[in-house]
């Protein structure tokens, strides 16, 4: 990358103008995060965590999804957690997907309560909120967190667009959307080979990706899917239930994004800690991050 | 060096292990508190505002077809009201069961199910949502709420409108577990609310509420009141029940049920 590729909203300071030893000739912190950025995705921590676990506290009620309009007992599930109690014998937790079932006690459909008695659930304790099992108490903390998460995602989108920042940091370049790159990207993430000096200021092309994939299509997609369950909301946006072809499908999808989010947070951790974690934590609470420059020039 | 690796990556396992027990005991401990269900709660009076602002009086819930009519709709809640009072009114087919309505009225009636049947109806296909998060989609018929609110001449003071059901759902210890609902007068003039005596074009079954069962299609299943026996008009919530509103709001679900 050449220097008119140099990020110009990006303060440099030199760590030896900070007064701190110059540990290697080329050391060089930048400010990686704007304030807005680093508030908005502690929050948004604090309400996903909240939602996943109010949220499974209240599939729990009903731990069967339906594709269509409507679906209750009857009706033939897409996707179930229950129990099958197997004569004497202790009961056996399963989880099925159309018509391939698994095994899944002491996770899922059956697991053990407070007292360590095996109870069926279709989540363990440590998974939802509150710990037992309170449909109410869920749906409260669900939606005062879903209404938090709405609005800081909003906050979000204002400033990331009246900054630039969502344009500059996350929508890719051309030259990174070449298949050429984004090959080279994928292999040099199986390699676990992360960038260094000039092209560490920039998002690779895969984590920029990922991040409009979940900020600007999973995120948006849990708040509408969400409402779509809403007989209110569906009297107030009916077309809300046609964009997903029905509530219980909607419901579906709400799970599935779901998941896709935590799939994404195990990632996301796992690069953090792959990727040195407490420069990475530093830059999401200061909003500094050490780019070192050594590895460059081989 | 190997051991090393082990005992730190025992020393992570055990730290996200106490890490988490502690999230969970910490939640635990905040799920309890009074003080946080309340402020959690306040959640419910933004849901209201905001969805009677978009929705106003008039937004109508989605009417489907006959083809869209589910299978079976599913029974939930009371199947079959205890007592011998109900018993006498379902052997002698609902003949002398009669509908009060009553409190801040002008005009209080007693209404029979000839009574209901014979004034202005209202048929509609539409999509029951359970809070459990299961649906159903039924054919309802009945009297639009309007019209018997009209004909009983609601008093100015009037906001509330309060079914007693005939159910006890779950006899509980300190009091009763008479099953009751509310709604404000904009789900009361609302023109799908209806009381139905009907569904799939038979009489209501036992298990549906027979003889008669409110419909409050903007709402959850739980505010949509079966074997309703009185309706009355009130000022105020705090009377009734724990003075939540409800049977279910009583036990902590919102009062508002539109969510």
């Amino acid at each position: 990358m050449g220097e008119e590729n140099w990020e110009p909203a990006m303060s440099e300071i030199r760590e030896a103008d900070l007064g701190q030893p110059v540990q290697r000739s080329r050391r060089l912190l930048v400010y990686r995060h704007a304030r807005i950025t680093r508030l908005t995705h502690w929050i948004n921590l604090l309400c996903v965590t909240t939602l996943l676990m109010s949220g499974l506290q209240i599939f729990m009620a009903h731990p069967a999804l339906y594709w269509g309009q409507f679906g209750a007992d009857t009706d033939r599930p897409t996707f179930e957690i229950g129990a099958n109690e197997s004569g004497d014998g202790p009961e056996v937790g399963f989880a099925r997907i159309g018509s391939a079932t698994f095994e899944t006690t002491e996770i899922l459909g059956v697991s053990r309560n407070a007292s360590g008695d095996t109870v069926q659930r279709a989540f363990p304790r440590w998974a939802t909120l509150p710990s037992w099992r309170d449909l109410a108490l869920g749906r409260r903390w669900h939606f005062f967190f879903a209404w938090l998460f709405v609005a800081n995602l909003l906050a979000y989108f204002v400033a990331g667009i009246a900054s630039g920042h969502l344009r500059r940091d996350l929508l890719p370049s051309k030259q990174q959307l070449r298949p050429r790159s984004l090959l080279k990207d994928a292999l040099d993430h199986l390699r676990l080979k992360f960038p260094h000096g000039e092209e560490a200021r920039h998002y690779n092309p895969l984590q920029k990706l990922t991040y409009l994939v979940v900020i600007g299509v999973l995120l948006p997609l849990m708040i509408l899917t969400g409402l779509t369950m809403s007989p209110g909301m569906d009297a107030i946006l009916p077309w809300l239930v046609d964009i997903f072809g029905g509530r219980q499908s909607a419901r579906t999808i709400h799970f599935v994004a779901a998941s896709l989010i935590v799939l994404f947070v195990f990632v996301h951790v796992a690069m953090v800690f792959l990727a040195g974690p407490l420069n990475e934590l530093r830059s999401m609470i200061t909003g500094k991050f050490a780019i070192s420059f050594e590895d460059n020039h081989e | 060096m190997s051991n090393i690796r082990l005992a730190r990556r025992q020393f992570l396992a055990l730290g996200a292990a106490g890490l988490g027990g502690t999230l969970v005991a910490g939640c635990d401990r905040l799920s309890e508190s009074s003080d946080v269900q309340e402020g959690l709660s306040s959640a419910e009076w933004l849901t209201y505002r905001v969805q009677r602002l978009l929705g106003g009086r008039h937004a109508l819930a989605r009417e489907f077809t006959a083809s869209d009519v589910s299978p079976v709709f599913k029974v939930n809640g009371s199947h079959m009201p205890e007592g011998e009072e109900y018993a006498a009114l379902l052997e002698s087919n609902f003949a002398n069961w009669r509908l009060r309505v009553d409190g801040l009225v002008a005009k209080p009636l007693q209404l029979s199910l000839a009574d209901v049947r014979s004034l202005p109806q209202r048929t509609q296909i539409t999509r029951h949502d359970c809070v459990e998060g299961w649906s159903a989609i039924g054919k309802w018929q009945g009297v639009p709420l309007a019209i018997v609110l009209q004909r009983a001449s609601l008093l100015p003071t009037a906001r509330f409108v309060i079914f007693h059901c005939a159910d006890i759902y779950e006899r509980a210890a300190g009091g009763t577990g008479q099953y009751y609902e509310s709604i404000d007068l904009i789900d009361a003039f609302h023109p799908q609310t209806i009381l139905a005596h009907s569904l799939n074009d038979v009489p209501l079954p036992v298990g549906h509420g027979a003889p008669l069962r409110l419909r409050v299609e903007r709402q959850l299943g739980y505010k949509h009141a079966k074997y309703v026996m009185r309706i009355e008009l009130t000022d105020q919530l705090g009377r009734f029940g724990r003075g939540k509103g409800g049977f279910w709001p009583d036990r902590g679900y919102e009062w508002y049920a539109g969510i």
